[in-house]
């Protein structure tokens, strides 16, 4: 079986972000960044398959910038096999990258796509869900069990009320939720070694797809900042602000 | 200008879900079509079409639809969705499950999680786990949507005498197939509807803690919930989590207790109306965001506080 994983470079997860004061975007400029957290769990879980004999090879793939060859290295370095660098340096959106995807699924035919709920910048939850569309494959979305077997794989998903099993077809696209695995610590021999492996580039156009935004971004905000409350001694006082303040209880 | 909102439900009732993505849909256009697409599901269709403000439920009954499949729902959304300018679902693991595979089998964006809408094309929606709001325009033929359930007013369950008709089901697609469902079983209040809601942290240290959270939540007919690092601990199961890739709740009275309150949990609880924080750690960031901040011992204040409720009138 042959795993694709595709990842996102994005603002590091501790980063506190802030909005660009005229109000074009957050601000990115020397800002930390790196693998998508999602998207790392994609990665430990598609190695964690191939250490236990399920998978041959893992290979990473991630669209954008130059600087992204910084995650796939990283992807490298926790172990996945080779990776892609497809080099688009204009805005790109789920439903490009999904089609973008769906041409790198036609050169690697893979068995399984396992990528990332969703990015911690955008928040969008898509890309997955499009490229199963796309590809005319099943979808196994939010991921926190995947047991590949027989032509099969059984998803354990976390929705709304609980967990919910879906036995997929393969070839399948699954998204990873929080508590599919965490991802291992890389040591620096490993490091080393990432920077040997085959990471190969091609330009977006040669892809064939449209990689162009549908939705344009007027305006980014600053959310309502909630007026600073008070702090209450005692359990008393709380209880009594709540009910004869707030009025909540 | 017509709008397809796409129920969510489990064949018996309609969820309370979709009551706020039908006044969305309301912002948008006159002519709101609910989809209940399902397996003997009438009872569903019948309580869709009662729905304050929909104009027309379309049926769509077959044994492939009974588990919500995206793979066998989104063809059919597609079908009903012929004419319209929008396509709503809310924004549920149901509707983030389902929405961009139709999205994208229709060739258009899909702009989630919408908070506010602007106009027929201009929405406004988080993003950065909240710290950001960006006004997002859509160009698109087909506006595909997910609504933010706590950022609409539901819509009134009552009062609505739409058509129901019937929509031929598509053919099943059998890609994927249902194997089981374990929901946590609870008498309390939803989630993501409750007036109040009690949330636990790490600070409660075991599963077994939690305990002190529900002897408060049956006084005030409250939900529990906690943060991510009390799922990840295995202190109570995964539909419990608030923040950015779990629950956006917005109740009454949120009160958090043994939550330092990491962004990703502020995310999904900071437009509550009042809220609370019990932490014995004064430099807590939740008590950034507390209208009542309260520095104790969980142990102790617990307790406490569940008596001190017993002595209100």
């Amino acid at each position: 079986m042959k795993i694709l994983v595709p990842v996102k470079r994005t603002i590091d997860a501790n980063v506190r972000v802030s909005v660009r004061k005229d109000g074009s975007g957050v601000e990115t400029a020397n800002v930390k960044m790196a693998m998508n957290p999602f998207c790392e769990i994609a990665v430990e879980e598609a190695i964690r398959l191939k250490e236990a004999g399920q998978a041959e090879e893992v290979v990473l793939v991630s669209i954008g910038t130059a600087k992204c060859e910084e995650v796939l290295r990283h992807g490298l370095a926790m172990g996945a096999d080779r990776a892609l660098l497809v080099e688009a340096d204009a805005e790109l959106q789920p439903l490009g990258v999904a089609k973008a995807l769906q041409a790198v699924v036609g050169k690697e035919s893979p068995d399984l796509v396992i990528l990332g709920k969703q990015a911690i910048d955008d928040d969008n939850n898509q890309t997955g869900q499009m490229l199963a569309a796309l590809l005319g494959w099943a979808q196994g979305t939010f991921a926190s069990k995947i047991e590949p077997g027989d032509g099969r794989v059984k998803v354990t998903r976390e929705v709304d009320g609980g967990l919910e099993t879906l036995s997929l077809t393969m070839p399948a696209v699954v998204t990873t939720d929080l508590r599919l695995n965490e991802p291992r610590y890389i040591k620096l021999p490993n490091i080393m070694k990432a920077k040997k492996k085959p990471l190969d580039k091609i330009a977006g156009d040669e892809l064939g797809v449209d990689l162009s935004p549908r939705l344009s971004v007027t305006a980014v905000a600053e959310p309502p900042v909630r007026s600073g409350g008070v702090r209450v001694e005692s359990v008393e006082e709380l209880v009594d602000k709540l009910h004869n303040e707030a009025k909540v209880i | 200008m017509s709008v397809l909102v796409v129920a969510e439900h489990d064949n018996r009732r309609l969820s309370t879900s979709v009551l706020p993505a039908v006044t969305a849909a309301g912002q948008l256009g006159d002519e709101v079509t609910l989809l209940v697409a399902g397996h003997d599901c009438g009872a569903v269709a019948e309580a869709a079409s009662a729905v304050a403000g929909v104009k027309r439920v379309l049926l769509a009954d077959a044994p492939h639809f009974e588990h919500g499949l995206a793979e066998e729902l989104a063809p059919l959304v597609v079908k009903a969705a012929e004419g319209a300018g929008y396509v709503l679902a809310p924004a549920t693991t149901f509707g983030k499950n389902l929405l961009p595979r139709v999205a994208a089998l229709l060739d258009v964006a899909q702009v989630s999680d919408i908070v506010k809408v602007v106009s027929g094309d201009i929405f406004v929606r988080p993003v950065y786990a909240g710290n950001a709001l960006a006004t997002v325009r859509s160009a698109d033929p087909v506006k595909v949507l997910t609504v933010r359930t706590t950022a609409f007013d539901p819509a009134a369950g009552a009062g609505g005498s739409a058509a129901v008709e019937e929509l031929e089901a598509t053919p099943a697609a059998g890609l994927s197939e249902f194997v089981e469902r374990q929901f946590s079983e609870s008498e309390r209040p939803d989630l993501t509807t409750a007036r109040v809601v009690i949330s636990g942290g790490r600070g409660l240290g075991t599963a077994e803690n939690f305990k002190l959270l529900e002897d408060i939540a049956d006084k005030l007919d409250a939900a529990i919930g906690a943060s991510r690092a009390a799922v990840d601990a295995g202190y109570v199961p995964n539909d419990y989590q608030v923040g950015q890739t779990g629950k956006i709740v917005a109740p009454e009275l949120y009160i958090a207790v043994g939550i330092s309150g990491a962004i990703q949990h502020l995310a999904g609880m900071k437009d509550s109306k009042v809220i609370v924080a019990i932490n014995k750690d004064e430099e807590a960031p939740i008590f950034e965001v507390a209208d009542y901040g309260l520095v104790a011992d969980l142990f102790e204040a617990l307790p406490a506080f569940s008596s001190a409720l017993d002595s209100l009138d």
